[in-house]
């Protein structure tokens, strides 16, 4: 464990308008975490996930990457910043006029001097890892929903980011493909050493990969923090345990 | 739970419409709906539901039951022991009695119910009913609509100078060799609004000039000069209507393209992944539309003015007798370069027009299908209006510089 969190929330309150989602929001995310971000539908997981990727500035408070302040960066440092990051959104937002290669290739463009000979084996690689070798050449509204994730994870892999931010990894997929998929998440923290946020509503996957966790409540617009999942569902918060069991506890 | 016989007060019975209904005989009571209420001694009311309650008859609203509720009752209680089939139509009834009752502190007892009812209106009444914030406000009169609009079309300026200003960035990053996009992708759009234009173009451009020869022959008669319709139509094609039709019919064609797309990638979260991912999605998506369109418009101006100057050339030669030769020599002598500059730059401009609306809004576009439509319909009409501003802007300062 280092003495500076990897990522830190502090104060942090989003709000559209005159309507507060989530306010009062401070957690710590130490390196190496699977840090699980749980709540109901509509209780601003997705807005926080904004928040943290530089997407959606909030109305107070700020997020600590490695100790250094994002929101009161300039655009500069905020892009350097963001560049640590990768993100896989919900839909997975595969560019969809790209090909996949295309798709994992685009963010080492960052990376100007590579041969396009070593970008194709770079990306090849990225995408046998996430086991889509082979669909290079494929459009994504080709592709499944579960591949399409899955091509996701391989793009946010792309630039080898310190940290995965990922949206709600097994909403739309078929419990086996979502297993896969956590397997996967846990295969990438355990080999790359990244940090990884998962935001997430699926009891499945929370219990079987999260090692930290918030839970956002939607009735009094804050977090409640939760520790381990397995642990929460064993002694942990009622409102938590409520929803870890599907409201039968 | 039975009825007990103490008949007293109140004795209604049918739907409020007062339509007769028929007796208790079985059939008839499957038939159609009845609703009794009955005091039951103090401040009891008794409401007895029988026969068949669906959507597809008449049936009875809550404000049959709400005066006999008002007299006093403290407790309402149900008998629906020759309760038919029911459907919605009976629930709805029920949850609005259920809510009149709230209103005026009656206590329900709903033991006469049976079982399904009682858990269908337990489940509607469970969570109760929210106050949500950011929900969209009911319109209201004409008035207060059109003052609305107003406003949000002023809001809507800066958006627009804020987005322009970002195109410039944009543009000055790319004459510094910074700006980061893929050229196929510009090319992908200059083959979308050039070559495949053509024909639209083509019947367009040669029903105005047609148009425009018909109109000058009739008006250039009276002074007996019918040999200027090849002035008139030369000049009018390659000034001015030839930008004009080229840059509607993009407009339409290409400034709703352009919307729905980048809307579309605004909906999947696209947009997102490049803010992420430290591309601007000015360079990588406006950027080469924007070029597309500037450098075809133009070109594609050029040719509308070619294709109306040959309807004129086939309506003079054919239709009022003018020589082929005469045509082709008063041509040339009307038309003089800046003809073709004034021209050229205003397909350049109307390109720019279409190209930024169709933009605009599709990175303005919301979250949801829906939005897509408006944006397209949106970029349309903001294209047009943008294009006709610039029309007028620009024709007025080439007159004055004499141009």
């Amino acid at each position: 464990m280092e003495a500076v969190p990897h990522i830190e929330v502090r104060g942090l309150s989003m709000a559209y308008g005159e309507f507060v989602v989530q306010r009062d929001l401070a957690f710590k995310v130490n390196q190496g975490d699977i840090f699980v971000i749980m709540g109901g539908n509509g209780c601003g997981k997705t807005t926080l996930m904004r928040a943290l990727t530089g997407l959606q500035r909030p109305a107070c408070g700020t997020v600590l990457y490695g100790g250094e302040d994002f929101w009161n960066a300039e655009q500069e440092d905020q892009e350097r910043l963001q560049r640590r990051l990768g993100i896989m959104f919900q839909g997975g937002a595969l560019w969809s006029s790209l090909t996949l290669a295309e798709n994992v290739a685009l963010p080492l463009a960052e990376y100007a001097d590579l041969s396009p000979a070593r970008v194709a084996e770079i990306v090849s690689f990225k995408l046998a890892l996430v086991g889509l070798a082979g669909f290079e050449d494929f459009y994504p509204s080709e592709l499944s929903g579960g591949m399409k994730k899955r091509a996701s994870l391989a793009r946010a892999m792309a630039l080898d980011p310190e940290i995965l931010i990922i949206d709600e990894p097994s909403s739309g997929l078929d419990p086996l493909t979502a297993r896969r998929l956590d397997d996967l998440i846990l295969e990438l923290r355990d080999s790359l050493g990244a940090t990884i946020v998962v935001i997430s509503h699926d009891l499945a996957s929370i219990l079987a990969i999260g090692s930290d966790s918030i839970y956002l409540d939607a009735d009094t617009h804050t977090m409640i923090a939760t520790g381990n999942p397995r642990q929460a569902l064993q002694s942990g918060d009622p409102k938590v345990r409520h929803f870890l069991t599907r409201g039968t506890a | 739970m039975a009825a007990i016989p103490d008949y007293d007060a109140v004795m209604t019975e049918g739907n409020p419409d007062g339509m007769p209904h028929v007796s208790a005989s079985s059939a008839a009571r499957e038939a159609g709906q009845r609703l009794e209420m009955r005091r039951v001694g103090e401040d009891c009311l008794l409401l007895v539901l029988s026969g068949r309650w669906c959507l597809d008859q008449l049936l009875p609203t809550r404000e049959a039951v709400e005066p006999a509720l008002r007299q006093g009752v403290r407790r309402l209680t149900f008998d629906a022991v020759a309760l038919g089939a029911w459907d919605t139509g009976l629930l709805t009834f029920l949850a609005g009695v259920l809510k009149v009752c709230k209103a005026l502190d009656v206590e329900v007892d709903q033991g006469g119910l049976p079982e399904g009812i009682r858990r269908l209106l337990a489940m509607a009444f469970a969570v109760p009913e929210q106050k949500v914030a950011g929900r969209r406000e009911k319109e209201g009169n004409l008035l207060e609509r059109v003052g609305t609009a107003a406003l949000e079309m002023f809001r809507g300026a800066p958006a627009m100078l804020r987005f322009l200003g970002e195109i410039t960035l944009s543009f000055l990053r790319l004459l510094g060799g910074r700006a980061r996009f893929r050229i196929s992708d510009m090319w992908l759009e200059v083959e979308q609004v050039g070559p495949r234009a053509l024909p639209i173009v083509s019947v367009i451009s040669f029903l105005v000039g047609l148009i425009l020869a018909y109109l000058g022959a009739d008006q250039l008669r009276l002074v007996g000069a019918q040999i200027f319709i090849a002035d008139l139509v030369a000049i009018g094609m390659v000034r001015e209507v030839g930008a004009l039709m080229t840059g509607i019919i993009i407009a339409g064609r290409t400034g709703a393209a352009f919307a729905a797309q980048l809307g579309t990638m605004q909906v999947n979260e696209e947009i997102d992944a490049f803010r992420t991912l430290g591309f601007s999605p000015v360079d990588f998506l406006v950027l080469p539309r924007m070029l597309a369109l500037m450098l075809m418009v133009p070109l594609l101006t050029l040719y509308s003015g070619f294709v109306g100057m040959l309807a004129g050339l086939l309506v003079s030669v054919f239709i009022f007798d003018i020589s082929l030769f005469e045509y082709y020599n008063e041509t040339l002598r009307a038309l003089e370069l800046k003809h073709f500059w004034v021209g050229l730059s205003k397909g350049t401009v109307y390109g720019a027009m279409v190209a930024f609306a169709g933009c605009l809004r599709g990175m303005q576009c919301g979250r949801s299908a829906e939005a897509v439509g408006e944006a397209a319909t949106s970029a349309v009409v903001t294209g047009i209006l943008l294009i006709t501003i610039a029309a007028s802007v620009m024709t007025i300062v080439y007159y004055q510089l004499e141009i």
